[in-house]
């Protein structure tokens, strides 16, 4: 039958289609205020693709979101909604630079392993906690997470203040030897904050496909993810794969987030607000429909989005704001491929329905 | 022209799902005041044809005539319009509605924006009576019996001026005993000028009710025949498209020691209230146990506590001599447990996943299937293509996702699955629920196989004639109580549908043997 190569051809065809119509959209958005979209494309695609320094910058921010965004995909797999995922950035990042900064004379490759281990792992107990409370309690992940938030973004800001630093809204500079920056990436991307995390971002995407697709453990998340009765009758633990699950998605939020802070960042200051790569990374989980390169790919689609809205004032005239509703509206595309898939498989069956009149 | 008391006419109907062809120019015509059975197997298109003929779906060719009338039924709502109702397998009901709220839901009879109960109360009970469809206006479909949920459902479709009703496997859910009254009641409804198409795969109620048949076959109309005229077996034969045999083959049972022992075992239902009732069962290597009941009466709690699937409250059971009480479904499969869900799209597999990784559901975790927490997808293939070829799954490839495979290859694979791993016991519940004559032939044939293996077979079901014909002894479950065991050779389906609806065993003993003479004497007073 050809449904198996139809299925693939279909995977690809819908986040492609996504994608262009978000950019579609936000072209008539701006025509319609009177802006060029075809002017302002081409600010955005050039600033970041002709220049070493922005791809860099793009780079660096898709790593963040590589690990958000695969973070997002593992509850999701197990049937979760892990809105978290920022809250979980947030306390891996400031669990990183404090490490980092209670420990200064340590040698650079065991202070960076202690880092980056302490904030993988808060940020799964972290999520942990709405696994356990899911598994055993039946409440909502999504409200959880969402309080988790809250409570992760001023127990920060706290910390920030009163422990981390003396009073000011910033925490000093991690030492170099706390750094992920290498002089290479650096001189490369003419001076970015690209750093080492894409490595480990790449290595993580590989981790995970294993995982996913080759261990007994990987088999029972998506099993239970995808029939949790069946899973159940067949053997498995339906809370055991939940709490498993929510703990390796806030792993890697936590990793995402301690790569900011010591890669991106080197410090942390006080937040007004939750980081957005938490929340892109499940538009990034989405476009990449769950598949760890897809979304590898995705995360620098945004990346790029992002470091490039920064070009449509200053080159095509388009104000900020304006830049942001673009974005956005790609964004919701991206995130509503859903849409995209009913409207494919409408067209589809009239398709086959007039075919059939021959 | 005759065509006039042609009430449907649906001609040269095809559809097409990409290049399948569900329905293949397939001609059925309804006449006035007929009961006309839609005959097939699974995947045979009835479901197809129905939902063309409700707005559901439009076919990609073909005309459909009603009342003498070319049209184009494009939604639900306008065959409602042109009088056609169907009455839905699994009931369309609101629970905690009352029957008179169900039947005007969507055609809510107001005053000045105020529901009008009591007018509505009356039109319900108005219609009902007209009908002999004995129904309470003001229950909750909550706390009435299944027949008489099925009867709400039928005056929801009166209520909405159907002339032409469809009935949709109406017996799978009722008793014996029921079922006689559905088929008078239908009889009822062509009396008072209604036209019926009844779809099913049950013979006898064919030939007990249905006036013509029309048989259809992946996806083509066979024929369309006089019932009167046309045998049982003619009729399976033309649906299945070669000779089948009625006549579950078996020899005698040969019961050994018991591989299933359940005693003084009470289960608790979601809801708190006890499910399963003190009860005590033996099941023995080498014979086949059936129970029997009507949907609702502690079986599938019964099943679910032996599978580990829910908490026991008091009691033990014990399977091949060894205590599972309480134990997780890992253990229990360890020890020995083939199971066949009830549910075999929930419990049975998991439909998005590949056909191989569902054929390992249980054993993925276990050499050769993976060694140190990695999985062996060879070895998990190779299994797969094993099963799919010894019991004859239809299937193009084993990558397939189990959601691509027809119910009954679905129910073939989760079978193969569970009888492969050589369980001491095989539970299998409704085994062949919504499959077609020749499926569940051959699942029949592989029950008894495992039995004359030696090992021990707990068949559930809600079909009589599947349960005496397969089992050897059978159990009939009661509001949570075993209330007879009999042999399945020393009873018969009066009987047993006595004891279904609560009779104790003296007293439906009795009855039969009571209308049995009475049937002698006159049928010897005739002559």
């Amino acid at each position: 039958m050809l449904t198996k190569n139809n299925e693939k051809l279909y995977n690809f065809l819908v986040p492609i289609l996504s994608i262009v119509l978000g950019f579609i959209f936000g072209a008539i958005l701006m025509l319609f205020f009177g802006y060029n979209p075809i002017l302002a494309y081409q600010a955005m695609f050039n600033g970041v693709l002709a220049n070493p320094f922005f791809f860099g910058e793009a780079m660096r921010q898709a790593t963040v979101l590589t690990f958000t965004g695969l973070g997002f995909a593992i509850a999701f797999k197990a049937g979760f909604f892990n809105i978290g995922v920022a809250g979980q950035v947030l306390v891996g990042w400031v669990t990183s630079i404090w490490v980092a900064l209670a420990f200064p004379d340590l040698p650079r490759i065991l202070l960076l392993t202690l880092s980056l281990t302490a904030a993988l792992l808060v940020g799964a107990v972290w999520a942990g906690i709405a696994g356990v409370l899911r598994a055993y309690f039946g409440t909502n992940e999504v409200i959880v997470t969402i309080m988790l938030n809250y409570i992760a973004l001023y127990l920060t800001n706290y910390l920030i203040r009163n422990v981390i630093s003396t009073g000011g809204n910033t925490t000093e500079r991690v030492g170099p030897n706390a750094s992920l920056r290498v002089d290479w990436l650096t001189q490369l991307t003419q001076g970015s904050r690209l750093n080492a995390g894409l490595f480990i971002a790449i290595i993580v995407v590989a981790l995970y496909w294993v995982f996913m697709t080759q261990t007994t453990a990987g088999f029972e998340v998506r099993a239970v993810g995808l029939n949790r009765f069946a899973s159940t009758y067949a053997g498995m633990s339906a809370p055991r794969n939940i709490i498993l699950s929510m703990f390796l998605s806030g792993a890697l939020a936590g990793l995402g987030g301690a790569i900011h802070g010591l890669g991106t960042f080197g410090n942390i200051f006080t937040q007004s607000g939750l980081p957005g790569v938490g929340f892109n990374g499940i538009a990034v989980a989405l476009l990449g429909l769950g598949n760890p390169v897809g979304i590898f790919f995705s995360a620098i689609l945004f990346g790029v989005l992002d470091v490039g809205s920064g070009f449509l004032p200053n080159r095509a005239g388009v104000p900020d704001e304006m830049a942001e509703i673009v974005i956005a509206a790609i964004i919701f595309f991206v995130g509503a491929n859903y849409l995209i898939r009913f409207l494919f498989e409408k067209v589809k069956t009239k398709k086959t329905a007039t075919e059939g009149g021959e | 022209m005759s065509e006039t008391n042609k009430v449907i006419e649906m001609k040269g109907i095809t559809k097409k799902f990409g290049n399948f062809k569900a329905n293949d120019n397939i001609h059925l015509d309804l006449k006035k005041g007929e009961i006309h059975a839609l005959l097939g197997e699974n995947g045979a298109g009835k479901s197809t044809l129905m939902n063309i003929l409700s707005g559901l779906l439009e076919p990609t060719e073909g005309e459909i005539w009603v009342n003498g009338e070319k049209v184009s039924i494009s939604s639900p709502d306008v065959a409602n319009q042109l009088g056609i109702g169907m009455v839905h397998q699994h009931f369309m009901l609101v629970d905690k509605f009352t029957v008179t709220e169900n039947i005007i839901l969507g055609k809510e009879k107001h005053k000045f924006g105020f529901m009008d109960q009591a007018t509505s109360q009356k039109d319900v009970k108005e219609l009902s009576d007209q009908y002999g469809l004995r129904v309470d206006p003001k229950a909750r479909i909550s706390d009435i019996s299944v027949g008489m949920q099925q009867r709400a459902e039928i005056l929801k479709t009166l209520y909405r001026g159907a002339d032409i009703l469809i009935f949709d496997e109406p017996t799978g859910v009722l008793t014996p005993q029921e079922i006689e009254e559905l088929m008078e009641i239908m009889n009822a409804l062509v009396k008072e000028g209604k036209s019926i198409i009844l779809i099913t795969h049950k013979l006898d109620e064919i030939k007990k009710v249905a006036d013509r048949c029309t048989v259809i076959r992946r996806g083509k109309s066979i024929d369309t025949v006089d019932v009167a005229t046309t045998s049982q077996q003619e009729l399976a034969d033309m649906m299945v498209g070669r000779s089948v045999s009625f006549k579950v083959d078996k020899k005698p049972a040969d019961p050994k020691e018991p591989v299933l022992e359940i005693k003084n075992l009470t289960v608790k239902e979601a809801r708190g209230y006890d499910a399963v009732k003190a009860i005590d069962l033996d099941v023995k290597a080498g014979e086949i146990l059936g129970i029997a009941g009507v949907d609702g009466n502690g079986q599938s709690e019964l099943i679910q506590a032996i599978t580990g699937l829910t908490k026991v409250d008091s009691g033990s059971i014990k399977l091949d001599g060894k205590d599972i009480t309480n134990k997780k479904p890992r253990k229990i499969t360890e020890t020995g447990l083939g199971h066949i869900p009830e549910d075999r799209q929930r419990y049975g597999l998991v439909l998005q996943m590949k056909l191989e990784e569902n054929m390992s559901l249980q054993t993925y975790y276990q050499k050769p299937f993976s060694n140190h927490g990695f999985l062996n997808h060879k070895e998990i293939k190779e299994h797969a293509k094993q099963l799919i070829e010894e019991f004859d799954v239809r299937t193009s490839s084993e990558e397939n996702t189990a959601s691509s495979l027809s119910g009954g290859n679905q129910q073939k694979a989760i079978i193969a699955r569970e009888i492969y791993r050589n369980p001491a016991l095989l539970i299998a519940a409704q085994p062949t629920r919504g499959l077609d004559v020749g499926a569940i032939e051959y699942i029949h044939k592989r029950l008894i196989e495992q039995r004359d293996h030696g090992k021990g077979v707990l068949l559930m079901s809600y079909e009589l004639d599947e349960v005496m014909n397969v089992s050897d002894r059978i159990a009939v479950m009661y509001d949570g109580n075993i209330i007879a065991i009999v042999n399945a050779d020393e009873t018969n389906e009066k009987e047993l549908g006595l004891l279904m609806a609560g009779v104790p065993l003296e007293k439906a003993h009795e009855q039969v043997t009571e209308t049995e003479g009475k049937e002698r004497e006159t049928v010897a007073n005739e002559k």
